[in-house]
């Protein structure tokens, strides 16, 4: 059983909490301590965000991390070597997330091999919906790197089936339609019952997590109430940008997270 | 890579939007249903009589077509080689050859119910056409122009303003036309139920690179039955601006199958290709998905999106729609380039011979002249297409002068 199906059953019925944050941001050196204190205070996956000069689903606060992730030298194979050494330490699920182009330029066969061989668990491609995923899964699938996709609001039953069944691990799903980025927590939970029962009935292989949107542990619990877990990224972001190079950011960031995970 | 041989006929692209290698639909989950809608509608559209006389009706009488075919005598006359003739989409309605996209997109949005249109514009003439039809059809219009080009093509926001659509200044990355498009897209994600995407060129996800090219094609149909009636044949040459590559394929469509023909694309090189500070896609790029297809892209060894630079505005992107990629990779349309200066050159040119003022990306058709001609003969015969007035240039040549 890989990390992430594993993790799902030692939490049983528990919400997993899934924490995106971009690789090299705000700086190279502290993102394998960032996700070693998220681990301590209650994370149970981690999405690795691998920044694109122009992520074009993702809204201002991502845009900026990326922009400076860029800035500070990231790269695919930095990336690598952030998932390498926090394996040394740690077996919380990584999750790779990020544009086509990068990967696409990297050579996939080889991105999909370096990324298993790092300890990287699966691998989220926002931009590659169903129809175009054989350009990549006859690589992933050679060298056992799940793929996670996407469903948003809008995405009819037989879609929601076949990302379930093309998924291994989780399926995303996304809260609203639009950009990612934190919300009013009202504009999030008014249709998002219905859309969490729809993809209950048509997603049935892959526990469901939710993300867009979440910016409070009560925010989560509204609208993860029938899903198996929340993703928080944009907000997380924010606490980092806001708080980043403060003498004691860090501390400031993972109560943060304390808060998500606990509401206090 | 597929050769096109003598026997084949043309079908580009598959039931899946790929142009040999390219193209496809590389967009977030949000957005297939939405271009999936769009193809579904437009396949009707295209078989729909009513649907097709109103939009000829409108290129007609609205637009003003048919353009002329121009035989430029003087020009003929400089180079003293093939015979040039020029096909004048900067006769159309709004100065350019961009309104046939609009208007034609505009129709399948009413058709489709939305009620608010969205496009990006890099020079603004797509962004003015946009506006033109959005306040002939009675629209909301939201228009996503990079800060820099609003600052180089002044004239054509106050255009679309006047015609009361939005101007939305697009601040990120290179503030040029990638960015506009980047932000399109993301209020498109934002607002899939009641907005239309209106894409200015054959780029983006399917069906859009076929759709715009195929309402462009009247430029290249028009073009073959103007030169028919001058001179009782085919062209040798057709020759075209290219950044995403709209004009272009607007005229080349129609002649693909005319093994007779070359044909010609001209990429803007901005300093020099090896300067750094190019817009030539082909030239000098690898394939590479961005704005939701896969395509030729001018991207860094970590397949960031490179800054693009051109003195055209409309010119001034990393990509090129993945027609363009597959018909270079296939050998049928050669591309080449030229830098600013040259194109500025050609300005002064064309301006002072036949008295017409090309926009600069047209400029940079003409620009290769210098080259191809020499390499013609008499009794041979070239098509320039001539795709927008230069008068929303003023500013930027004037300091160039």
């Amino acid at each position: 059983m890989n990390r992430i199906s594993q993790k799902f059953k030692d939490k049983g019925s528990e919400k997993l909490m899934s924490l995106f944050i971009t690789a090299g941001f705000p700086d190279l050196e502290s993102t394998v301590e960032l996700i070693l204190g998220f681990e301590e205070q209650g994370a149970d996956l981690i999405e690795l965000g691998m920044p694109f000069s122009d992520p074009l689903a993702d809204g201002p606060t991502i845009q900026y991390s990326s922009d400076v992730a860029i800035a500070n030298g990231i790269t695919i194979d930095r990336i690598f070597e952030m998932v390498t050494q926090l394996r040394e330490r740690s077996n919380i699920p990584v999750i790779l997330m990020g544009y086509m182009n990068p990967v696409l330029k990297y050579g996939i066969n080889s991105f999909c091999s370096k990324a298993k061989e790092a300890g990287v668990d699966g691998l989220i491609l926002p931009d590659l919906p169903v129809e175009e995923s054989e350009l990549v899964e006859k690589y992933s699938s050679k060298h056992d790197l799940p793929l996670i996709y996407l469903v948003a609001p809008n995405t009819s039953d037989e879609r929601m089936k076949m990302a379930d069944e093309k998924s291994d691990g989780f399926v995303y799903c996304v809260s609203v339609t639009g950009v990612t980025g934190a919300r009013d927590g009202g504009e999030v939970s008014r249709s998002v019952s219905t859309f969490i029962e729809r993809v209950r009935t048509n997603v049935t292989k892959n526990p469901v997590l939710i993300g867009f949107g979440i910016k409070t542990h009560e925010d989560a619990k509204r609208i993860a109430s029938n899903a198996d877990g929340f993703i928080v990224g944009s907000a997380l972001i924010d606490t980092i940008r806001k708080t980043y190079p403060d003498e004691n950011w860090k501390q400031d960031v993972y109560s943060f997270v304390h808060s998500l995970k606990t509401g206090n | 890579m597929t050769e096109l041989t003598k026997a084949e006929i043309y079908t580009q692209p598959n039931s899946r939007g790929y142009f040999g290698d390219y193209g496809g639909k590389f967009v977030p989950e949000i957005l297939i249903p939405v271009v999936q809608e769009l193809e579904e509608e437009y396949q009707k559209a295209q078989n729909d009589p009513g649907f097709l006389k109103e939009y000829h009706a409108l290129l007609d009488e609205y637009v003003g077509r048919p353009t002329k075919l121009t035989y430029a005598d003087k020009l003929t006359e400089h180079y003293g080689k093939a015979k040039i003739y020029l096909k004048r989409e900067d006769l159309c309605h709004t100065g350019a050859h961009k309104i046939n996209n609009a208007i034609g997109q505009i129709l399948l949005a009413r058709r489709m119910g939305k009620t608010r249109i969205i496009a990006e514009t890099g020079a603004g003439q797509h962004g003015v056409a946009t506006a033109t039809a959005c306040a002939k059809f009675g629209m909301e219009c939201v228009v996503y122009m990079g800060a820099e080009d609003m600052e180089r093509q002044k004239l054509n926001v106050d255009r679309m303003r006047l015609l009361g659509a939005e101007v939305r200044g697009v601040h990120s990355g290179s503030k040029t036309l990638k960015d506009a498009t980047n932000e399109a897209i993301r209020d498109w994600v934002t607002n899939v139920e009641d907005t239309f995407y209106i894409i200015g060129s054959v780029v983006g996800p399917h069906p859009y690179p076929m759709m715009v090219r195929n309402f462009h094609q009247v430029i290249g149909k028009e073009a073959k039955d103007q030169l028919m009636q001058a001179e009782g044949r085919l062209p040798d040459y057709l020759l075209a601006c290219v950044g995403g590559g709209s004009n272009a394929m607007g005229l080349f469509y129609p002649f693909i199958n005319d093994e007779s023909v070359k044909i010609i694309g001209i990429e803007a090189a901005g300093y020099g290709v090896e300067s750094g500070k190019t817009a030539a896609t082909i030239t000098k790029g690898t394939p590479g998905i961005l704005h939701g297809s896969l395509s030729y892209l001018l991207h860094d060894d970590n397949g960031q999106i490179e800054l693009a630079h051109s003195i055209s505005a409309g010119l001034d992107y990393p990509g090129i729609g993945p027609e363009h990629s597959y018909l270079h990779d296939s050998g049928r349309v050669s591309y080449h380039s030229v830098t600013d200066d040259e194109a500025m050159e050609a300005v002064k040119l064309i301006s002072r011979l036949e008295g017409i003022i090309p926009a600069l990306e047209t400029a940079h058709a003409f620009a290769w002249l210098e080259n191809l001609m020499p390499q013609t003969k008499e009794g041979e015969i070239v098509i320039v297409n001539l795709s927008g007035r230069g008068d929303k240039d003023m500013g930027t040549i004037s300091e160039n002068l």
